[in-house]
């Protein structure tokens, strides 16, 4: 059934969140520590896990792959609702340290990547649920 | 008229369904037939979203962008952080485990390089503007993370709130400029594979951005970016009021 993959996928966002918030006070720290990525690990670990026992019909993967393909839209929603305003407003002092930043990183992005291992693989290109354009 | 317009309002999730596919019908559109494909569908949609909530910012002098008018609070449910975090966390499914594990460490140095970078340019800047006080350094240093680590610094080392405001508008800046500018500066950063979605992840910082930014590069880079983008916030809040506040006090007293 459909449902249990959305709520397999549901089970690790909660997981992963609680996770984070329990390490995030462990140090001691007011914020949430990587729990959507601790999801995500719980959620690839599932899959591999479920994968080897024969346990994932398609079906089941279509509850999680139509959230996985839901997320461009979400994407918009999400963009449509900052707060444009009050980040223009932030004056030159805002613009130029968040300009500095992005160009600074962009570059050491660059860097890092022109430097990197060479012969990559593109077996990562075929992907289970990925749109076609 | 106002009959549609009660439909959308007592259904907002559903209205939001239908505006957004209608943006991305449009987008995909204009994507083929002004720019013949050369700009990704998602990266206009996404400028579109963006302009849309400047529109509604100024109507309605909210903070939430389009989501603040009535018949578009669906908006604000579909793009909140629920549905966000939990379609990112769908997006995990498509994870070669592989090619994230080859690129652990130097997803790790990303995360460190992109808390310290631009921390450094904002206090730096914040310094040669006449903030010249560790607290302030500190405050607009950690916005440049990302919006919320600014926010989170600058109340446990007790920033005044307008500073505070002059911190989370740095980061969201930061953020939009990522979101805008990643699919242009794509091929410049090497951004075509799953190790190197892990390093833009790590130094771009802010989720949204980088989510945002790869969703309209390769769709199929995301959850690499978003795996490592998502430990960003985490680092940031615990560096930020320790190490590089008490760092930048060494420095300038």
């Amino acid at each position: 059934m459909i449902i249990y993959g959305t709520a397999i996928l549901a089970a690790c966002h909660l997981l992963g969140v609680f996770i984070g918030d329990l390490l995030g006070s462990l140090i001691g720290v007011k914020a949430n520590v990587g729990g959507v990525g601790i999801a995500m690990m719980l959620l690839i670990a599932v899959r591999v896990y479920l994968h080897k026992r024969g346990l994932m019909p398609e079906t089941t993967e279509a509850g999680v792959g139509f959230w996985a393909a839901m997320y461009i839209p979400v994407v918009v929603a999400m963009a449509a609702q900052q707060n444009v305003v009050a980040a223009l407003k932030g004056g030159p002092v805002a613009l130029i340290s968040a300009l500095g930043a992005v160009i600074l990183c962009a570059c050491v992005i660059a860097l890092i990547n022109r430097t990197g291992p060479k012969n990559q693989d593109s077996t990562w290109e075929v992907g289970t649920v990925a749109e076609k354009p | 008229m106002e009959m549609i317009e009660h439909a959308l309002r007592e259904n907002p999730l559903v209205a939001a369904f239908a505006f957004v596919g209608i943006i991305m019908w449009m987008s995909v559109h204009l994507s083929r037939r002004l720019t013949f494909g050369r700009v990704h569908g998602s990266a206009i949609a996404i400028v579109i979203g963006l302009g849309l909530a400047y529109w509604g910012g100024i109507q309605t002098g909210g903070s939430k962008g389009l989501a603040d008018l009535k018949i578009f609070a669906g908006i604000g449910l579909m793009g909140g952080a629920m549905m966000r975090d939990f379609a990112i966390v769908a997006t995990a499914f498509e994870v070669h485990v592989d090619e994230a594990k080859k690129a652990g460490l130097v997803g790790v140095m990303a995360l460190l390089l992109g808390t310290l970078i631009p921390f450094i340019v904002g206090a730096s800047v914040a310094w040669s503007m006449g903030y010249t006080d560790a607290v302030a350094m500190t405050t607009i240093g950690a916005g440049a993370v990302t919006y919320i680590v600014g926010p989170v610094t600058g109340a446990a080392i007790g920033a005044s709130s307008d500073l505070m405001a002059l911190s989370i508008a740095t980061g969201l800046i930061k953020a939009i400029m990522v979101m805008v500018f990643t699919p242009a500066l794509a091929r410049f950063m090497g951004l075509n594979n799953p190790r190197s979605a892990m390093v833009f992840g790590g130094l771009a910082g802010t989720v949204s951005g980088v989510s945002a930014g790869l969703a309209a590069t390769d769709r199929r880079l995301v959850p690499y970016g978003a795996l490592v983008a998502t430990f960003h916030t985490g680092l940031g809040c615990l560096l930020g009021p320790s190490v590089l506040f008490l760092a930048t006090k060494a420095i300038v007293g």
